[in-house]
């Protein structure tokens, strides 16, 4: 950087443009490939191979962690606490599971068809989320999720009521690939779809748009001071959370040709958060390696005292909360950042 | 009235829109009326009474929002515990339902005093979304620790026979026991009204609430005047939650059921007041009982349309004063 100070408007010229480059220096290194991500895809196809037994609760990883990577782009970036983030993925397990039953048992369109649900259902309800406080938010999502739990539970015609959708079966991906009864081909269909919503909200997140959200999740009035339109932002990023969250629960459907009542109750939308708090927040992939953590967890536990697990996640929370959560998850900082320093220039 | 006049009004009864201009069928539609008021006035008497119910169980939260800023979801856990003690009192050493509420009261206020000291005073500072986890936290160990002492069933107390039943009064038709929760609650009401507004810890918890900050200047000893508080709202919740184990229901899940009821107090409500919670309870009660007898498929939804009502009409709730 060497400009100097002979004129006043060549100079401002000069330094804005020096000021750009900064900058997309700056965003080109916030949104580099990390060495951890790459280890972590790797890990998903390496598992594949190796864990051939375990298929299903892998599978169960990679649902959970769809879920939670969308949660984090509204907790994490947005800065909203929602306590009914599972009334989109209960909305897209209910959608696909109707799409297979009625209609067209092809698994990607009745994904396609469960994300675009739960997005209108996210769009409109985050409108409500704009009003009023953490307090009313609070409120808001957790009555939306209770609502949704409510409306399935009364449109028992539609859905199953409490015994919930079963007797369908979800045809060949793309007409291709069928479904085996090892879970083989759930699993790989459940990372692709996990890798590829990670990936677009990884660019949504990463982006300006992403540092706008940060912005207004630091201080929403003074982002609208520099002109974020922070009501926007956070209904564009509620509704994207919202799609994923359904596709979440469509995968969920399709793999286990069974949707139960279970998959609106609260209990959902207290273990993403869990998993988040696990993973650390803001980084996407803490909702990965979250429920990788916590799915391993909850079966250990499950296994020690099938009934009173429950007893033993609000210890680990209560804990997390009192160790300090940040404290936890700032184990990522220490991975090496790049994969080679040469990079940089 | 003879006997001919009560046979042809019984005809008009059966067919009351073929003579509209029939002096029979006038007092009989107004009958119809008047019983169809009695019928409204007992639902506004039940709503009153859950509503009332509902004030006691949330007021607690209130406070704890509005002096500390903390978002205590586990305040149903209190209620939860308050109700247990009552159970066990009554149903397992048959002692008498009246000794058990103050009894209720003083265990749940203890427990508060208790985890307030140990736990919840180190998160004052801490963000909302950490008081929301270990808030849940506390509410996914009370459900299982309860259930596995006590079992997952519904409780079900004896009440005294005096408050069993219902009485007529002027021909309404009036539950014993949900007139004795009126009158006391009306009578707590009143007194954390009086409390507040009239007694030295009250002006010091008002000059708290206000301004924290300011209060500690002036000699305040905010965490005594707040963990006394947290006590007393943690007991208000427990006796609340054993007048409300007839009324609302009692199992595990009773926090988790209860979450969202006290939520909407709140933040309807406002946390400055007295009164303003106590009106947004009693609408909600009144609401949520109307709904579910008036029209019973959509009645569970009621409670979310007036949250959602709320939010559009008042999003910084029904009686703040300006946006905060």
């Amino acid at each position: 950087m060497s400009v100097l100070p002979q004129e006043t408007t060549v100079s401002a010229n000069s330094s804005t443009a020096a000021a750009e480059t900064r900058a997309a220096k700056l965003m080109k290194r916030r949104s580099r490939i990390r060495f951890y991500e790459i280890i972590v895809w790797i890990a998903a196809i390496a598992a594949y191979f190796l864990l051939p037994s375990k298929m299903l609760i892998l599978t169960e990883i990679a649902i959970l962690a769809l879920f939670a990577v969308s949660l984090d782009l509204v907790l994490g970036f947005a800065g909203i606490v929602s306590l009914g983030h599972t009334a989109f993925f209960g909305l897209g397990a209910y959608v696909a599971g109707l799409m297979a039953q009625h209609y067209f048992a092809e698994p990607v369109t009745g994904l396609i068809v469960a994300g675009v649900a739960s997005g209108v259902l996210g769009l409109l309800t985050s409108f409500l989320i704009l009003r009023g406080s953490d307090l009313t938010r609070l409120m808001t999502t957790l009555g939306i999720g209770l609502m949704m739990a409510e409306v399935a539970n009364q449109m028992a015609w539609l859905t199953g009521g409490a015994d919930g959708l079963s007797g369908f079966s979800p045809g060949p991906i793309l007409g291709m690939f069928e479904f085996d009864l090892f879970g083989k081909v759930g699993y790989l269909y459940c990372v692709g779809v996990l890798f590829i919503g990670t990936m677009i909200m990884r660019r949504i997140a990463f982006s300006p748009f992403g540092l706008s959200l940060k912005a207004i999740k630091g201080n929403s009035m003074r982002s609208a001071m520099v002109a974020v339109p922070a009501r926007k932002r956070i209904v564009t990023a509620y509704t994207v959370a919202a799609v994923f969250a359904g596709m979440a629960g469509a995968l969920l459907t399709q793999t286990t040709a069974f949707v139960s009542p279970d998959v609106l109750a609260f209990h959902r939308s207290a273990d993403v958060l869990l998993v988040l708090v696990i993973g650390g927040t803001g980084y996407l992939y803490g909702g990965i390696f979250g429920a990788i953590l916590f799915t391993l967890v909850k079966d250990w536990l499950s296994v020690i005292t099938p009934q009173y697990w429950m007893f033993y996640i609000g210890m680990l929370l209560v804990i997390l909360v009192l160790i300090g959560r940040d404290r936890l998850s700032r184990w990522v900082e220490y991975l090496p950042e790049r994969l080679s320093k040469k990079e940089d220039r | 009235m003879d006997e001919g006049q009560v046979h042809n009004k019984k005809v008009k009864a059966l067919e009351p829109r073929r003579f509209p201009g029939d002096n029979a069928g006038q007092h009989h539609r107004s009958q119809q009326g008047l019983a169809e008021k009695i019928y409204m006035l007992t639902i506004l008497f039940d709503g009153i009474a859950y509503g009332m119910l509902l004030f006691i169980l949330a007021c607690g939260l209130t406070v704890t929002l509005g002096l500390m800023n903390f978002i205590n979801l586990a305040h149903g856990a209190f209620a939860m515990a308050g109700g247990y003690v009552t159970v066990v009192m009554m149903n397992r050493y048959g002692i008498s339902f009246y000794w058990c509420l103050p009894a209720a009261f003083l265990v749940s206020a203890l427990i508060g005093l208790v985890l307030e000291r140990t736990l919840y005073q180190w998160l004052y500072q801490a963000s909302h979304l950490d008081q929301v986890l270990f808030s849940i936290g506390i509410v996914f160990m009370a459900i299982a620790a309860t259930d596995y002492f006590m079992g997952g069933q519904q409780q079900l107390i004896n009440l005294p026979p005096e408050l069993s039943g219902r009485m007529d009064v002027f021909g309404v038709g009036v539950g014993r026991y949900r007139l004795f929760t009126i009158v006391v609650c009306a009578a707590l009401a009143l007194a954390l009204q009086l409390i507040l507004s009239k007694t030295r810890f009250g002006s010091r918890l008002r000059a708290a609430v206000d301004d924290r900050r300011v209060a500690m200047g002036l000699g305040i000893n905010v965490p005594l005047v707040f963990a006394l508080t947290f006590a007393f709202g943690s007991g208000l919740a427990g006796l609340g939650g054993a007048m409300g184990a007839e009324i609302l229901g009692l199992d595990p899940n009773f926090p988790l059921k209860f979450m969202i009821y006290f939520l909407i107090v709140v933040s309807v409500g406002g946390t400055s007041t007295v009164s303003g919670p106590f009106l947004a309870a009693l609408l909600l009660g009144i609401a949520d009982v109307a709904g579910k007898y008036y029209v019973p498929a959509i009645g569970p939804f009621v409670i979310y349309a007036l949250m959602i009502v709320m939010l559009i009409v008042r999003p910084n709730g029904l009686f703040s004063r300006g946006g905060r």
